[in-house]
């Protein structure tokens, strides 16, 4: 056991290792960076010169574009995250750090408040529609909850922002807080109900999309586990449907969710940069989609660095969590 | 069906045996289970639907009125335009001021017979654009799954027959870009090549492609690699082996194959899955390059950090692009949930 996890660990290191060097390359690519975005119109009107220009760069560490020099400011990088230390963001004159913690919170509490709607929607929804296989419960709750997949974020928000915020007034178009508002600094109530009603949409906006994958993985699971063999005996033994479904088939449902459920958590913490774009929400997403597209190298690669942490301890963790849930399973 | 044809010639009057059996081939099974199911069909409609709007729309439009996606179309039209202001007047009464002017728009013409769906900001006509819009998305969803495959299907089959330190090299790169994040990843990419000017506009839909494949490929390779790790232990596999025929048919022509209902279902389902990526790219400027149409950027039009009047007064502008994206996308996942049921009755999802 110690062993199986110190072994997933060193491969998830190696992992990482693989995906910093490639995000570095691609974002050191990038011909455009923050230097010279912010330098053009002043190069363009000659209160600053090439030689300026090529001198900021050399402080920032973006002179040497050729792979040598690529790879010593890789292997500079490398060191300084190794000690915890992501570099300065351009773009927020702030270590990359403090804008990661500073802005991950809000895009957390969005994503865990969507996250909990999901399970307390998508699983009632699944087990009742795997009970009801091919009846048109199982039909109207599939197509619904196929067609909350297929909606693109950016199509579903622009719908609700015309019909909740233009034609009913009843929820703010964009934004955290109300601009026109001012509340005394110890209202915290009030402060936390306007940040509240701002995010009733974007909240929908996730849950929407996102109830139907678990909702199908609910179903599918609980298929499998209504055409096993112990249910039938439960069955033959007279217990009533009730007992059958929800107590022995539902209970062994809960492992393959339970493990799917917990190997999400962390992604919660990386944003959803469309959403949050659409509905000017600063949290974590919005602020990497315009450092990404103003190309402020050391927020970029702490970024993705920080998401790809987040996909591979979602990995460890559903391995984790199998191992916890299901007493049949040992690993080697 | 070779083999019962040959056990027929036992009896003497087939006839009789025609009555009694039906000789179906696995392919139509297959078949008769997908139409079976309500919803694969629905699907398939879907789908045939979206390409004779993107494919055959176009080529009418074409013959009939002589126009493509980026003809501008100058329709005048008068507007009011009311702007009201309060002062508070010498009295000490307030006055509400009203500014009434007529102003000659010449785009963003409404719904009419000519324009079935009027005229977007710069003129063009909504309805042929969506139809436009459609047949890129769909060809780069099409070519973005093909290359997929082709990748995953050759690294996935050299992991899976050859084992070992094979394996471990390329399952450990899969592992690698499947950590990778995604959508991040090819806003860099997009960015990247949008800023290089010796890149012509019109040649960004193909790198646009490479990078979706690069993001894409790894599911590929893993259910190719998993099926043939399954596979290679069966008693067909035995036979092929003891005929002596070389490794690369052994894979490709034995293994590879018997991995396509698999490969064909996450085909299916991952091509909607590619045209949410394309249309996110574009509906952020960074997908297929102004003037050309894409159903993403024409919902960008109602992005109300650019200002509401889109978003308020003209749905018929973005709208109809992004339901066209839910009925391809929706049917796509229809045929393939189809045809995982299809393909294996056990499977049932």
């Amino acid at each position: 056991m110690l062993n199986y996890i110190i072994k997933r660990l060193l491969l998830a290191l190696l992992i990482l290792i693989g995906v910093s060097v490639l995000i570095y390359m691609l974002s050191m690519l990038m011909p455009a960076d923050y230097i010279d975005n912010q330098t053009a119109a002043a190069l363009a009107n000659g209160s600053m010169t090439m030689e300026d220009v090529n001198h900021l760069k050399k402080l920032y560490g973006l002179s040497d574009k050729s792979i040598i020099g690529i790879l010593k400011s890789y292997l500079s990088w490398l060191k300084s995250t190794f000690t915890g230390d992501l570099g300065f963001s351009f773009l927020y004159g702030k270590p990359v750090k403090t804008v990661l913690g500073e802005y991950v919170w809000t895009s957390f509490i969005i994503a865990f408040i969507s996250y909990i709607l999901q399970i307390i929607i998508a699983i009632p929804l699944g087990v009742k529609a795997a009970v009801r296989q091919y009846g048109p419960y199982d039909y109207t709750v599939s197509v619904f909850a196929m067609i909350g997949t297929a909606l693109p974020s950016f199509f579903l928000a622009a719908l609700l922002m015309n019909v909740f915020s233009i034609r009913l007034g009843i929820f703010p178009l964009q934004g955290l807080t109300t601009a026109t508002k001012v509340f005394a600094p110890d209202a915290h109530i009030r402060i936390f109900l306007d940040k509240a009603w701002h995010l009733v949409l974007p909240i929908t906006v996730l849950t929407v999309l996102n109830v139907g994958s678990t909702m199908k993985f609910t179903r599918t699971n609980m298929l499998e586990v209504l055409n096993s063999d112990y249910i039938r005996t439960a069955r033959a033994k007279g217990l009533s449907e009730t007992t059958v479904v929800y107590k022995h088939a539902f209970r062994n449902t809960l492992i393959p969710l339970v493990t799917s459920l917990s190997s999400m958590l962390p992604s919660l913490f990386g944003g959803a940069m469309i959403t949050e774009t659409v509905f000017a929400i600063p949290g974590i997403g919005y602020m990497a989609l315009r450092a990404t597209l103003q190309g402020d190298i050391p927020f970029i690669m702490g970024y993705n660095m920080f998401l790809s942490i987040l996909t591979v301890s979602g990995m460890l963790l559903s391995d984790l969590m199998y191992m916890v849930v299901d007493p049949r399973v040992k690993l080697s | 069906m070779l083999q019962t044809e040959q056990s027929y010639t036992d009896f003497n009057d087939e006839a009789v045996l025609e009555q009694n059996f039906r000789v179906i081939s696995p392919g139509r099974m297959v078949a008769k289970r997908f139409f079976k199911s309500k919803l694969s069909v629905a699907g398939l409609i879907m789908i045939i639907f979206v390409f004779a709007f993107s494919f055959i729309g176009p080529m009418i439009i074409d013959a009939t009125w002589g126009y493509k996606e980026t003809q501008v179309f100058r329709i005048e039209r008068v507007s009011d335009m009311v702007t009201t202001a309060d002062f508070t007047g010498p009295d000490g009464k307030t006055y509400t001021y009203f500014d009434k002017s007529k102003t000659v728009v010449l785009f963003k013409a409404p719904i009419s017979s000519e324009h079935w769906l009027g005229t977007d900001t710069s003129g063009f006509d909504i309805f042929t654009r969506l139809m436009y819009g459609g047949r890129i998305s769909l060809i780069i969803s099409f070519i973005v799954i093909f290359l997929e495959i082709f990748i995953g299907v050759i690294l996935g089959g050299l992991a899976g027959y050859f084992g070992k330190w094979v394996d471990q090299l390329i399952m450990r790169i899969v592992d690698i870009f499947a950590s990778l994040p995604g959508l991040p990843i090819l806003l860099i990419l997009s960015a990247t090549i949008s800023s290089i000017e010796s890149i012509p506009a019109e040649h960004r839909i193909y790198y646009l492609m490479a990078f979706i494949t690069l993001m894409g490929w790894t599911g590929a390779a893993r259910i190719v690699r998993g099926q043939i790790l399954m596979l290679r232990e069966q008693e067909f596999m035995m036979a092929a082996e003891t005929t002596g025929i070389k490794t690369m048919h052994k894979i490709f022509r034995h293994l590879v194959p018997n991995t396509m209902p698999q490969l064909i279902v996450s085909a299916t389902l991952g091509l909607g899955g590619v045209i949410l990526y394309e249309s996110t790219l574009s509906y952020l400027g960074l997908g297929v390059p102004f003037p050309r149409a894409a159903w993403g950027s024409m919902i960008a039009l109602a992005d109300p950090s650019k200002g509401q009047e889109i978003l308020a007064s003209y749905p018929n502008m973005w709208v109809p692009a992004g339901i066209l994206i839910v009925i391809t996308v929706l049917g796509f996942s229809f045929i393939g949930d189809g045809l995982r049921d299809a393909f294996d009755p056990r499977m049932k999802r």
